[in-house]
């Protein structure tokens, strides 16, 4: 548990299954908390990398703090759209939201 | 400008003018159209006759005028025009001017009726116009371009009738023959032009006489004939006469004016002027030409039936006798029998004109439209009828048969001279030259009585038509009164006796000749004095010789004729006569025929194979190719590779369209993959 390649096998693993949240669900809230865990595996590396990466200063903790930061704004702003969407369509399934397809 | 130089211009452009107005306006005074023409006509015969009394001032400077203007300039080169008025001009100036007016006079009598009246009168004026131009002018190319106008005045003149088949291609005859003879007249002018820089006459001879040809002589000689060349064509002389004897289609009165007194005498007239710088050899060129003419047409004239014929062959006879006496150096004698015969000449077809009148009067009266009314076995007797037009006609023949006290006999017997003391100084064959002199003095002799005989003597060939024969009005017969007086040898020896030796007018005014090739002008006139004598004896025998067979022949009827012509026939001297000695027979087989079986050939090789075998095959080529690169293009570009590629791209459009489902997810995953893809391929690296 102490080397840089298990911390990327469980940010991978994090990242991979955000991405399956992502492409397969269809309820948006469930997208959005795929999203969470595509950030949150990045953080994982960054920290990682900035301890295994020979880094003397607190670069990769710093990025992560603002990525935190970022994924508050982003998820307040998500939930924001989700409930617009959920007033208007009745529902928080994204195949629901296809008035602008063609 | 001075009087003379206004005059000049006026003289020439007066006929102009006429020309202009019965052109354009002739129609405006109906049949009075004529007197326009006619008062021109008498201007310009009142400013000649100025010109001719000069002649008679003792202390006049010769030449009376020489002006000459710039036309046009190109580099170095410069064309001049100009007028040169000497004796010679004046004395020609009042033979056409004169015969002109009588002619115009004549022809409102004979040409009343016709439906062209004022055009013919435009021609006529157009014609003197061209003719004075020949005459007034100073320098070959002047001359040459007048030379054209008048050869398309006679042109109009010939084919004035132009409905009747055989005077349309009487002008197209005339027009051609006389080209030939130009080409050599142009080809001529440029030789002497590129050695001695000028077409001036006058500087043409005095660059001669300053030894511009020394040492090259035979080129003038060339260059001599080659311009003389142009007088055969218009002169008509052999070989190229042809086409007198058919110009008589024209109108009676175009006859005498054009193809007896004046435009034929244009030939005479530009050898009189070029006569200074023809070389000897040339001369003898020009003398056997002449020759040769006044014998032929002699013979040809005496069996001819139609008597304007006989009158045409007697002109190129007649013409011939001058040329060959410019031709042996008897400058002077050659331009008097111009004279000479232009009066009588004239005075002759005129008179010819009124028989032909009157006899077209009386079968129009008679409904007769098949009768030729110029065939002379239609007329005799006709003395009682028409006495003045007789009398007028038998002095002009007694004239030009050179009885004495007749112009005739005086320019006739001064050739003749000429002839024989050519052949004293020069023996051997040229004794053809007094020969053919002397033969063709006794065969006018005796053709001329025998038209006189036959159309007035006698008893009327055809009764019917004798009776309704009538004398022609006084504008016809006048002029024939002034031109017989005319023929009288007294208008012409006054006031010596012979107008020719030392003293007479016409040496005074014309002069002896000038001579600058070679020939020794004193030595020729001196031999001419010598044989004057001798020459006038012969000739007045040959001449009774003549007068009195032709009486034998046809006015006493001693000779059966018919039976004659039979004899003569046996070594086919007869038909020889008949039928011109077969020159146009010549000339049709050995230049016409050729050439239209040359031109058929050429025609048959361009069209039946040129144009039908090879245009028309690349044609075919073109339509087949054309068909078969329609079908490639359109089965096979347009069809398969034009539509191939819209229809590849229809195909993958369909195919891709699949994908564009929407689904934000999809597109997700595809990029992801795409990622994995890419990242895999780049770990290879």
């Amino acid at each position: 548990m102490n080397s840089l390649e298990s911390y990327l096998v469980i940010s991978s693993i994090l990242f991979s299954l955000g991405i399956f949240g992502i492409v397969t669900r269809r309820n948006a809230i469930a997208i959005l908390m795929g999203i969470e865990l595509i950030l949150n595996s990045a953080n994982i590396n960054f920290v990682a990398f900035n301890r295994f990466g020979g880094m003397q200063k607190l670069d990769g903790h710093i990025f992560t703090i603002f990525v935190i930061v970022l994924a508050a704004a982003e998820a307040a702003v998500a939930l924001a759209i989700i409930i617009n969407l959920f007033k208007n369509a009745g529902s928080v399934d994204v195949d629901e939201a296809n008035t602008l397809k063609g | 400008m001075d009087n003379s130089t206004l005059f000049a211009l006026l003289i020439l452009f007066l006929p102009f003018t006429a020309f202009l107005y019965q052109l354009f306006f002739g129609n405006k005074l109906g049949p009075q159209t004529h007197f326009v023409s006619l008062g021109i006509m008498a201007v310009v015969l009142a400013l000649s006759l100025g010109f001719f009394f000069q002649l008679f001032d003792y202390h006049l400077t010769d030449p009376i005028l020489d002006v000459s203007g710039e036309w046009f300039s190109t580099g170095a080169f410069t064309l001049e025009l100009g007028f040169y008025i000497d004796k010679v001009t004046v004395i020609m100036l009042m033979v056409v001017s004169l015969i002109s007016f009588l002619v115009h006079l004549y022809s409102t009598a004979y040409m009343k009726d016709d439906s062209r009246y004022s055009r013919y009168f435009s021609f006529l004026g157009l014609f003197t116009f061209s003719m004075n131009g020949i005459v007034l002018s100073n320098s070959l190319i002047m001359m040459y371009l007048f030379w054209e106008l008048v050869g398309l005045s006679s042109y109009l003149l010939i084919g004035f009738w132009f409905e009747k088949n055989s005077a349309a291609n009487a002008c197209k005859k005339a027009f051609l023959t006389n080209r030939v003879g130009d080409i050599g007249m142009f080809i001529g002018m440029l030789l002497i032009f590129f050695t001695v820089g000028t077409f001036s006459i006058n500087g043409i001879t005095d660059a001669v006489a300053s030894g511009a040809f020394e040492g090259n002589m035979q080129l003038l000689s060339i260059a001599g004939i080659l311009v003389f060349m142009g007088a055969v064509g218009k002169s008509a002389q052999f070989p190229l006469h042809i086409w007198l004897p058919d110009a008589m289609e024209g109108p009676t009165p175009v006859s005498a004016l054009i193809h007896a007194a004046t435009m034929v005498a244009a030939g005479v007239y530009m050898t009189v002027r070029i006569f200074p710088f023809l070389t000897p050899d040339a001369l003898q060129f020009v003398a056997v030409i002449g020759g040769i003419t006044a014998l032929g047409a002699a013979i040809i004239a005496i069996t001819q039936m139609d008597i304007k014929a006989v009158l045409a062959y007697s002109t190129i006879s007649q013409l011939g006798y001058m040329i060959m006496a410019l031709g042996v150096g008897a400058y002077q004698a050659g331009f008097f029998h111009l004279v000479t015969h232009a009066m009588f000449k004239a005075c002759l077809f005129l008179c010819s004109g009124s028989v032909i009148h009157a006899m077209h009067h009386s079968l129009h009266h008679l409904d007769d439209h098949h009768t030729d009314p110029q065939d002379m076995s239609n007329m005799g007797g006709l003395r009682s009828k028409m006495p003045i037009t007789y009398t007028a006609m038998l002095i002009s023949t007694l004239a030009i048969s050179g009885v004495p006290f007749f112009s005739g006999f005086l320019s006739k017997d001064a050739i003749l001279a000429g002839t024989l003391s050519y052949y004293h100084a020069h023996h051997g064959w040229t004794i053809f030259l007094p020969i053919a002199g002397f033969g063709a003095a006794m065969m006018t002799a005796f053709y001329m009585f025998r038209l006189i005989f036959k159309t007035f003597h006698g008893d009327p060939n055809k009764k019917v038509i004798h009776e309704h024969i009538h004398e022609s009005p006084l504008a016809m017969t006048a002029p024939l009164i002034i031109l017989s007086v005319l023929s009288l040898a007294v208008v012409f020896t006054l006031p010596y006796i012979n107008p020719l030796d030392g003293y007479g007018w016409l040496t005074h005014a014309v002069g002896t000749g000038v001579h600058v090739a070679g020939l020794d002008m004193n030595h020729v006139n001196e031999g001419i004095h010598h044989a004057h004598y001798d020459a006038m004896n012969i000739s007045l025998i040959v001449v009774i010789i003549g007068i009195l067979v032709s009486s034998l022949f046809y006015f006493f009827k001693k000779i059966n004729v018919e039976k004659l012509a039979g004899v003569m026939n046996l070594i086919g001297l007869y038909s020889l006569s008949k039928n011109k000695f077969y020159i146009d027979t010549i000339y049709n087989t050995l230049l016409y025929k050729p050439f239209m079986w040359f031109s058929k050939l050429a025609s048959i090789i361009d069209w039946d194979i040129y144009d039908q075998k090879i245009v028309d095959a690349w044609g075919w080529i073109t339509i087949k190719i054309s068909v078969k690169s329609g079908e490639a293009d359109y089965n096979w570009l347009d069809q398969k590779i034009v539509d191939g590629f819209g229809k590849f791209a229809n195909y993958f459009g369909n195919e891709l369209r699949a994908t564009q489902s929407g689904v934000v997810q999809n597109y997700l995953m595809g990029g992801i993959v795409g990622l994995v893809a890419i990242i895999l391929i780049f770990q290879q690296f």
